[in-house]
């Protein structure tokens, strides 16, 4: 796309020829070139960029990986104590509440994806830069992604020392990846369209839970029948449903992210 | 004077209603290359609002915005890459240092030879020295020239700058007077909104006064009304 | 693209009382329908002949149950019609009737499970099951009523409008995908409540008389929909007109 303003480089001479320029005239001589356009592979380059950046911040702040596993060791030990004796076998509990502490400290880290932006209004120099709206969305799901899957690894360990159930198996883990990508596609777009509202923390989890149901529900069932000892046939519809729900909701987020930035 | 180039900003017919409140009724505003235009008006006037129109991160409710003879509308993404904004807030990562956000936002600009490009430009707001230091060490002073370096690390041909002094130490301050008057050459349009009509008068060779929604008055400082200066200085804070 | 929504709703003398005697109409009408469903429902319908007692009598409830149901579902698909419309034509009056039609649905969908706990206790013992269409409808409520949540946090008229148009779309979305899964959620267990299972307790035959009040029961509710809509929506109309007057005033 070519348009008539001048042209990036500059090429105004300075005045003075001899040594001893200031930093600020100095300035003048310093060459910009940008590449103009859009190019696919850019593009993942900027997606890439803006993971990056967050989880350089992420290494330095430690606000999102400590809070939400330390939330989710809490609700884990809360739940032992509550099914503690009451259940022959943890088997029966240990679904439901993998699934269910995933779900509430997901909700931590997600409001601090778009809630940090704001903070400090850099949200606002995001906004300014040449690039597609959807680069900020695909670079704080993939950010948003990691982080989770990491709580989840350390979810587990948790849910073997305290309730004894080994959740290290195939299936599960799938289940878990496919159940996370759909729950961060979903959460980091109401995370957006939640970071400008008032009552922000509070209204992530009333937005996001009910959607997420079906995921819930189809981990849980999974969950269930890989720890008793089913096979694939009996819960390939489950995994249909995980697939089907984050194709649906990531390609609707996806095209529906732009309009959410029209007046900032 | 026949200038058959487009002026880098030209406004025409804005409206725009804030949460049901219209705010701009009919700016019409043209700046050429050369230009550095200050804006004034009282708070609540619109200042911001125009800016961020401009500068593309609001869309307007009716008008017609060209920067440099293209049209806002069909321009999309791509027009941005010719506009920088200094903010009162820094709009900069606490957590990053100088040298890293301005490394990022290189990247997001997709500049070439960035390396060279961000040397020059922190050596020019004097934070070379600072540069590996996170910003969130940096005085209120550092942060606003790592602000201004941010908006001219691509060079932009439209500069746009609201209340840049707000907040500034004396030091600062004066860097960003130098700094705008090397940026002023004719291949450049310089916009900039202040509450200090000293500034307003010294920095800019025009200004263009915003009051009930639209440009009453866009002349050289010399040639604006004594008493609309006056009534500038008098409005109390708060009300349009 | 109308922003002013002075202009855009100042309507003739004329025409206010056409609409008004418009409504006047449909409001009676939706009356005698309602009246007419409470007729047939209570005595037209021929009671079930393989149930008896109280589980009889609570058996009625089910036209009103079905035809909350059907309204509810009216209601939200409307919703999804006027977030996508609204997304596009950028026109406040289909963000009204988005508004509307999910507030008007949520009643609706309240009666339905309400409806259905006061049938279920006397007949299945319980007030509640996990039963898919029961599942479903109350994460359906929980849906819209955090949109209307949602919409009270944001102050920015066309903000607010567009964020839960967004919103609006996904909640749709999401409701077949937890219908199927609640069906499946259940699926080792007999499904309890199924008119055509003869095992399942409380099931009863459709007879002709009760087919008919089931036609009577969609009609009302259809007809209950579309007033409590339309006034609603003027409602809100007027609302935002009003606010739009008190900035001026300022």
């Amino acid at each position: 796309m070519s348009v008539s303003l001048p042209p990036a480089a500059s090429s105004a001479p300075i005045s003075s020829p001899d040594a001893g320029l200031n930093p600020v005239q100095a300035l003048a001589l310093s060459p910009v070139t940008m590449r103009t356009g859009r190019s696919f592979g850019r593009y993942w380059q900027h997606v890439w960029r803006m993971m990056a950046k967050d989880l350089r911040i992420e290494l330095r702040a430690k606000e999102i990986i400590v809070v939400m596993v330390a939330f989710s060791a809490l609700a884990v030990i809360i739940f032992g104590l509550a099914f503690d004796l009451r259940v022959p076998r943890p088997t029966m509990v240990v679904p439901g509440v993998l699934w269910g502490v995933l779900l509430f400290s997901g909700i931590l880290g997600l409001n601090r994806s778009f809630s940090a932006e704001l903070d400090h209004q850099t949200l606002t120099a995001l906004l300014l830069a040449p690039i597609d709206r959807s680069v900020l969305y695909l670079g704080k799901f993939l950010a948003n992604l990691l982080f989770m899957v990491i709580m989840a690894a350390i979810l587990l360990p948790m849910l073997l020392f305290i309730f004894d159930v080994n959740l290290f198996q195939f299936w599960i883990l799938l289940a878990l990846l496919l159940g996370i990508i759909g729950y961060v596609g979903v959460g980091t777009l109401f995370a957006a369209l939640t970071a400008t509202i008032r009552a922000r923390e509070s209204m992530l989890p009333i937005l996001l839970l009910p959607v997420m149901v079906p995921v819930f529900m189809a981990g849980i069932k999974i969950t269930e029948q890989v720890l008793d000892g089913r096979n694939w046939a009996n819960f390939q519809n489950w995994f249909g449903m995980l697939v089907a729900f984050d194709l649906i909701f990531l390609t609707v987020a996806f095209l529906v992210f732009d309009l959410i930035w029209e007046d900032v | 004077m026949t200038n058959p180039t487009p002026p880098l900003i030209h406004v025409q017919g804005l409206h725009k209603r804030y949460a049901s409140k219209p705010i701009l009724k009919g700016v019409q505003l043209a700046i050429g290359e050369g230009e550095v235009v200050a804006l004034l008006g009282a708070n609540g006037a619109g200042k911001s609002t125009l800016l961020r129109i401009i500068a593309g991160l609001m869309k307007a409710d009716r008008g017609e915005i060209t920067l440099g003879g293209v049209s806002m509308q069909n321009a999309g993404a791509e027009l941005r890459r010719y506009v920088g904004l200094v903010s009162h807030a820094p709009l900069l990562y606490e957590h990053l240092s100088g040298l890293e956000n301005l490394t990022f936002f290189a990247g997001l600009y997709d500049l070439q030879n960035s390396g060279a490009r961000i040397e020059a430009v922190l050596q020019a707001v004097d934070l070379w020295r600072r540069r590996n230091d996170l910003v969130r060490a940096y005085s209120r002073g550092m942060q606003q020239r790592l602000a201004i370096a941010r908006a001219i690390l691509h060079d932009p041909p439209i500069l746009l700058l609201d209340e840049p002094d707000t907040g500034l130490d004396l030091p600062s301050s004066h860097m960003l007077q130098s700094m705008l008057g090397h940026l002023s050459d004719n291949r450049r349009a310089i916009l900039f909104s202040t509450h200090n009509l000293e500034r307003a008068a010294n920095w800019a060779n025009s200004v263009a006064i915003l009051t009930g929604g639209t440009i009453t008055q866009y002349a050289s400082p010399a040639m604006i009304d004594q008493d609309v200066w006056q009534g500038l200085q008098a409005v109390p804070r708060g009300k349009p | 693209m109308s922003t002013s929504t002075l202009t855009a709703t100042t309507t003739s003398a004329t025409r206010q009382r056409s609409n008004h005697i418009g409504w006047l109409i449909l409001s009676t009408l939706t009356m005698l329908a309602m009246g007419a469903l409470m007729g047939a429902a209570l005595l037209y319908a021929k009671p079930a002949t393989n149930l008896a007692g109280t589980e009889q009598i609570a058996q009625r409830i089910f036209y009103l149950h079905i035809g909350s149901v059907v309204g509810a579902f009216i209601a939200f698909l409307l919703s999804l019609i006027g977030s996508i419309v609204y997304l596009i034509k950028r026109d406040l009056d289909w963000d009204r009737v988005t508004q509307a039609s999910v507030e008007v649905g949520i009643i609706l969908g309240a009666s339905t499970t309400l409806a259905g706990a006061i049938w279920s206790k006397p007949t299945w013992n319980t007030y509640w099951t996990w039963d898919p269409r029961i599942t479903t409808t109350t994460i359906t409520l929980l849906l819209y009523i955090a949109y209307l949540l949602f919409r009270n946090g944001i102050d920015n008229r066309q903000t607010r409008a567009r964020f839960s148009s967004i919103y609006a779309l996904f909640a749709f979305l999401s409701v077949p995908l937890t219908y199927y899964s609640a069906r499946w959620f259940r699926s080792i267990h007999p499904i309890v409540f199924n008119g055509a299972n003869p095992d399942a307790q409380g099931s009863f035959n459709i007879g002709a008389t009760m087919l008919q009040t089931l036609w009577v029961a969609t009609l009302a509710y259809c007809l209950l929909f579309s007033t409590l809509l339309i006034f609603r929506w003027r409602q809100l109309r007027l609302q935002d007109r009003i606010e739009a007057l008190r900035e001026e005033l300022e």
